[in-house]
């Protein structure tokens, strides 16, 4: 168990207060709604995510916590027929902004996915390849990027002397480590994480999740997650969503032990969902 | 137990009567590759690689059909293979379900299936009319038209293979679309795409039809790609249908040195495919 020293941050009433004093709003959510074509996905969502701590987003399948995760990376406008209205501030900009370029918005706020994702290349160049999008390294600076990356997701013990063969040949556990170390070396401020979990073995699932408390001392993190346990684990708030709307958000002490809604205690007691 | 008897003697039939159809097919495929060899193999000698072809009884080669192929292959690969692999990429990347690009994939597919002699005469009337005579460039850009559609095909199913995921987080890092695509899609397709490239090429070769209103062959030796040009399978089609002996053996050499090549290609293809895998 790992809460925030301090659980008094309650991002529920936060949302109508400014700012909680403990922890800035890295993200803020107003009036959001979201569309996959006719289909009201995600209905007027108003939603903080606080600077460097864990953010949890539980809820049945499809009740909108992962489109709302690809909403804050604009991952939504790769596919023509899906849209936003409403505001996500970030930093004081609007995220759904036009003028705001897709590829800056990722470089900030980095993303983990489902499976295992690692390119056809070897380790290092995994790694290289979003930085140079964005940074020219030189090679002194690159190996040092691709150490510090790979120490911050525990693998460089794993992966120092293979660096240059190819990522495909990893356990699927070190390749999720390995994506995460590649999400960490674009350097974001952000980093959104789609049920990380879900295709590991449990070791490499403790593995991950001890990362995720490292991580928030540097990064705001944002979990998708089926797992409760998970989220009462890693998460200092958890939020949970239902056909689309955000029913509950709090600490994750909260949630877990006293929430307010019905809906909330049915679920994670597991009568439904 | 009755119906289990017949399923049986169903299920043995079913198989006898495959069985016997692939055997037949493999027994035309082997004694085709017999013929070849034991008519080709005898008129394979040196001066089939050394001498430009000449008149009956004259000892000629075909060194000036082999390097006509050639060029006009390599120039048709290079003309072909990056519009094919272009096309191809768009379909897959930005092409699907769009109405430019149904359009795009169903002519794709008529020209897939078109016959090569109608290429043949597209080419006559695009280059060899207006500009006065056949050339090993209409050749080659017939060609070329041959290899078109194949590329689009492949490079498009290869894509489409490669899942979404692995192009999402490409993106998730912020990399603009071409980067993704030549950096990450291509990379993870590059053995089915190295593929369709050489079985291309390999039909490419075995073409007579769109070369004969096109190169025209050349008997005599000419790498100038603006002068009618020879090629095998036309030397393989001058020859095979005449009265002399000598031709008629070199035109079963040239059957099978096309046919080695291309074997080649498809044993290289299958060699790739499975390194890369």
């Amino acid at each position: 168990m790992n809460f925030a020293p301090d659980t008094s941050i309650d991002i529920a009433s936060a949302v109508n207060r400014a700012t909680a004093p403990s922890a800035q709003p890295k993200l803020k959510v107003e009036g959001l709604n979201f569309y996959y074509g006719e289909n009201h996905a995600l209905k007027n969502i108003n939603f903080e995510i606080p600077e460097k701590r864990v953010t949890a987003m539980i809820g049945p399948s499809g009740c909108g916590k992962s489109t709302l995760l690809r909403i804050f990376n604009r991952m939504y406008q790769l596919y023509p027929g899906q849209r936003a209205e409403g505001k996500i501030l970030f930093d004081g900009a609007d995220l759904l902004s036009k003028t705001l370029d897709s590829t800056v918005v990722r470089s900030r706020i980095g993303m983990v996915f489902q499976k295992p994702t690692p390119f056809p290349m070897s380790i290092y160049d995994n790694i290289a390849f979003g930085v140079k999008l964005h940074e020219s390294l030189g090679k002194a600076a690159m190996d040092e990027r691709v150490e510090w990356c790979l120490r911050k997701a525990a693998i460089w013990e794993e992966t120092k002397d293979r660096l240059h063969t190819s990522a495909l040949g990893m356990s699927g556990g070190q390749q999720q480590r390995l994506c995460i170390a590649r999400t960490i070396a674009v350097r974001p401020e952000v980093i959104l994480l789609d049920e990380p979990t879900s295709a590991l073995d449990p070791i490499s699932t403790s593995k991950i999740e001890d990362l995720i408390d490292e991580l928030k001392q540097e990064f705001t993190i944002v979990i998708v997650t089926h797992n409760m346990q998970q989220a009462a684990r890693c998460a200092d708030i958890t939020s949970f969503f239902y056909l689309g709307e955000l029913i509950e958000v709090g600490t994750s002490s909260e949630i877990f032990t006293n929430p307010r809604e019905a809906r909330t205690r049915d679920y994670i007691t597991g009568r439904f969902g | 137990m009755a119906s289990l008897a017949r399923r049986r003697a169903t299920d043995y039939t079913v198989k006898a009567v495959s069985t016997g159809f692939a055997v037949l097919s493999l027994v035309f495929l082997a004694w085709i590759l017999w013929t070849l060899l034991a008519r080709g193999l005898p008129a394979l000698g040196p001066q089939v690689f050394t001498r430009v072809m000449g008149p009956p009884g004259a000892g000629g080669g075909l060194l000036n059909a082999i390097a006509g192929s050639l060029i006009q292959i390599v120039v048709a690969l290079v003309i072909g293979t990056p519009i094919g692999l272009m096309c191809g990429t768009f379909l897959a990347e930005n092409g699907r379900n769009t109405q430019v690009g149904n359009a795009v994939r169903f002519v794709n597919d008529v020209l897939l299936s078109a016959p090569s002699i109608l290429i043949g005469l597209f080419v006559y009337q695009l280059l060899v009319v207006p500009f006065g005579g056949f050339s090993g460039w209409a050749g080659a850009i017939a060609l070329a038209i041959i290899i078109i559609p194949v590329v689009v095909r492949t490079t498009e199913d290869m894509l489409n293979l490669v899942p979404i995921g692995l192009r999402e987080a490409a993106f998730a890092l912020g990399a603009p679309q071409w980067k993704v695509v030549t950096f990450v899609t291509w990379r993870a397709a590059r053995a089915g795409i190295v593929t369709g490239i050489l079985l291309a090429l390999a039909r490419a070769a075995g073409e007579t039809a769109p070369l004969l209103f096109t190169s025209l062959g050349n008997n005599g030796w000419s790498v100038d790609l603006n002068a009618p040009m020879a090629s095998l399978p036309i030397a393989i089609y001058q020859y095979a249908a005449s009265p002399f002996e000598d031709w008629v053996a070199l035109a079963w050499a040239g059957a099978l040195i096309i046919t080695v090549g291309v074997l080649t290609l498809n044993i290289l293809s299958r060699l790739v495919l499975a390194k890369m895998k």
